[in-house]
């Protein structure tokens, strides 16, 4: 039923040639957020490619997290359909990771880096099963992937911000999933690390996995993603960055936020 | 006071041993099951929950007296505070989650009110005839005068599924705590796991009712896992940790109310539980606060030894008292101040390791290595040899340091 409300919604006015729903890595439909009258995010309807690297991108404020929260189940949200590889998001947790944001926690919890990473198997171990030497071996080969292989024992609270991230990815890599999402991954983080996520994540995407992330950094979009999808509490677009990633797009989302300069340096798509 | 310490050897009798064993159990249930409240930040729900239980307790005995039973049934009055506990936890859950409330505001409401509620039932209880010698008021600050075997029981049966339960669910628990978005994220039912760990604290409460009371069992839940906090980094040693302080406190506390049956129960494991809190507090190697203190004496020594020995290879005047205190110590400097050939070495030394610091920053521009400079970190622990011979290599040899005069 849901898949059936998608197609018709999928016919809905887009040029843009994308995958059938039930391909797509996550896809939703009237999605609305309410936090008391005034909405977060209104009757937005998103379509992510499967095998990509998109990028969530707007102004503060304009329900980027949001859009990732509700979908997620995260927040309540005031109504929409929401599909995960073309299921309904509870049936389809396993193959989903989440990054949150690193300044969502509080990073003086008493818990070591191979403990948080180890968080990511609980859902696979279950309430009481053994977190064996196996997984305490994987866990390991994540911190390795994310360059944090020296710090396994270290208390959290002694980390920079730039391994808190490495390690909140660490933990997305431990559960194996399908669809990575990823809220603001380099933010505030050094450029060492912000390499070193880069890598991890490209590596994701040739391994056919797909990738949805909230993005700030307007700078690096070209660069980095396949996809982009603007938001500003409305959807304003979305696609692929070499059509979407467009001035015109742009001043949309940010209403005139961004300096005309700021637009000129961006490696935007031709003939915005 | 001997018959405290024959209270702690269990010999002084046969109910007092009882009392020593059942605190224990308590204190170490409420240990581990408060260690998750106090990493949820949510410490002081418990406080509603606690006080919410007193209308309970003289609702049950009213309606057991009405029933013809025996008012002071301690399961019954348990189940009735059991009740009412929930009913409180419940408000101040949906009072902070569908209204604009804080939880805050949410449990000073909950906690005032149940309790209010609760102290006009006793009162009306007093009027009853059955109600004179009902001893509900030890229900407020503990009484261990009066315990039964079978009171025991229930406190060692119900603490020993609340702890089983703690350990249970350490993991949804652990990280609704420390994450709840990604618990959220991950398929977790967040609120779910927040009422199980409150129906979990809730539980110890009532069957702590008997012995700490009321009023103070919120110390039992909350004080072990603080103080367990400072002696460890890892939540599932905290767990065990706060059993272990809890049970302690229990034993000593019910030990020395055995010795001196006029005073309450709970008041004196409170007491006992807070004389370890302090000692933590104080003590703990990592963050205890004389730790603290004597790490930062210890840098601040490793500051002016460096600042001093930089004073010396450049054949500046050393003023300050702490440098040539520290200096001295070493036998760096001489009592007049002037350089002894240790002194020099290690000034000749420091210099040079400021020139390889220097070059190191123009070779690795990688901020991950050369931030670790503080000045203080001996530059062989950065750095390999073969690196620092090649920082050597671009400096030249090595000059020493001329001696005085």
């Amino acid at each position: 039923m849901v898949n059936a409300a998608l197609d018709l919604a999928a016919t809905d006015g887009q040029t843009v040639s994308r995958p059938a729903p039930e391909t797509s890595p996550l896809a939703v439909r009237g999605l609305t957020v309410s936090y008391g009258e005034k909405p977060a995010i209104f009757s937005v309807d998103a379509t992510f490619p499967a095998n990509a690297m998109a990028a969530i991108i707007g102004p503060n404020g304009a329900g980027k997290s949001t859009l990732l929260k509700a979908a997620l189940g995260v927040i309540p949200r005031l109504s929409g359909e929401v599909a995960v590889f073309g299921k309904p998001v509870e049936s389809a947790r396993d193959r989903i990771a989440y990054v949150p944001q690193r300044a969502s926690v509080d990073w003086d919890f008493p818990t070591t880096v191979i403990d948080v990473v180890m968080m990511g198997l609980y859902r696979r171990v279950g309430l009481l099963g053994r977190l064996t030497q196996s997984l305490h071996a994987q866990a390991q080969e994540c911190l390795d992937r994310v360059g944090m292989a020296d710090f396994t024992h270290r208390q959290i609270g002694q980390l920079s911000g730039g391994q808190q991230q490495r390690v909140f990815l660490a933990r997305a890599l431990a559960q194996d999933a399908d669809l990575y999402l990823l809220d603001e991954p380099f933010a505030g983080v050094d450029a060492a690390t912000e390499r070193a996520i880069i890598d991890v994540l490209k590596s994701l995407k040739a391994a056919g996995k797909a990738l949805i992330s909230v993005h700030h950094d307007l700078a690096t979009v070209t660069d980095y993603f396949d996809h982009v999808f603007l938001i500003n509490v409305r959807k304003i677009a979305e696609g692929p960055v070499q059509t979407t990633f467009t001035g015109e797009n742009l001043n949309a989302a940010y209403g005139g936020r961004l300096a005309a300069t700021h637009i000129d340096q961006l490696q935007l798509a031709a003939g915005a | 006071m001997t018959s405290f310490v024959d209270a702690l050897l269990l010999n002084a009798g046969y109910n007092a041993a009882l009392v020593g064993i059942g605190a224990a159990l308590l204190g170490f249930a409420a240990g581990a099951s408060g260690t998750f409240l106090f990493l949820r930040k949510r410490a002081l729900v418990s406080d509603a929950i606690a006080h919410a239980t007193l209308p309970g307790v003289g609702l049950a005995f009213i309606v057991m007296v009405m029933l013809g039973g025996d008012g002071r049934n301690l399961l019954g009055l348990l189940a009735g505070s059991a009740i009412t506990a929930w009913i409180g936890l419940l408000i101040v859950e949906w009072m902070a989650r569908r209204t604009r409330l804080s939880e805050d505001a949410a449990i000073g409401a909950v906690l005032s009110v149940f309790f209010g509620a609760g102290i006009v039932l006793l009162t009306v209880i007093q009027t009853m005839s059955a109600g004179r010698q009902a001893g509900l008021e030890s229900f407020l600050l503990g009484s261990t005068a009066g315990m039964l075997f079978q009171d025991a029981v229930i406190i060692a049966i119900g603490g020993t599924l609340a702890v089983l339960a703690t350990w249970a669910l350490r993991r949804p628990m652990t990280l609704v705590a420390f994450d709840p978005e990604y618990a959220a994220a991950s398929g977790y039912d967040v609120r779910l796991i927040d009422l199980a760990m409150m129906g979990l604290v809730m539980a110890v409460t009532v069957i702590g009712l008997k012995v700490v009371g009321l009023i103070l069992i919120v110390a039992m839940l909350i004080i072990p896992p603080v103080t367990a906090r400072f002696w460890t980094e890892r939540s599932n040693n905290l767990i065990w940790y706060a059993g272990i302080l809890g049970a302690v406190s229990g034993y000593i506390g019910a030990a020395i109310s055995a010795a001196a049956p006029a005073v309450p129960t709970g008041p004196i494991i409170v007491l006992v539980a807070a004389a370890l809190f302090l000692f933590a507090l104080l003590f703990a190697p990592a963050r205890g606060v004389a730790a603290a203190v004597i790490r930062h004496r210890r840098f601040q020594k490793r500051v002016h030894r460096r600042q001093g020995l930089l004073a010396l290879a450049r054949s500046e005047p050393i003023l300050d008292d702490l440098t040539l205190k520290v200096l001295r110590a070493e036998g760096l400097i001489r009592p007049d101040g002037v350089a002894t050939d240790a002194g020099r070495a290690a000034a000749a030394k420091i210099a040079r390791d400021e020139h390889r610091w220097d070059t190191a920053r123009e070779m690795h521009q990688d901020a991950g290595l050369t931030g670790r400079y503080d000045g203080l970190t001996p530059i062989e622990q950065v750095f390999t040899p073969d690196e620092i011979a090649e920082f050597d290599r671009r400096i030249g040899g090595p000059k020493p340091v001329e001696g005085p005069g």
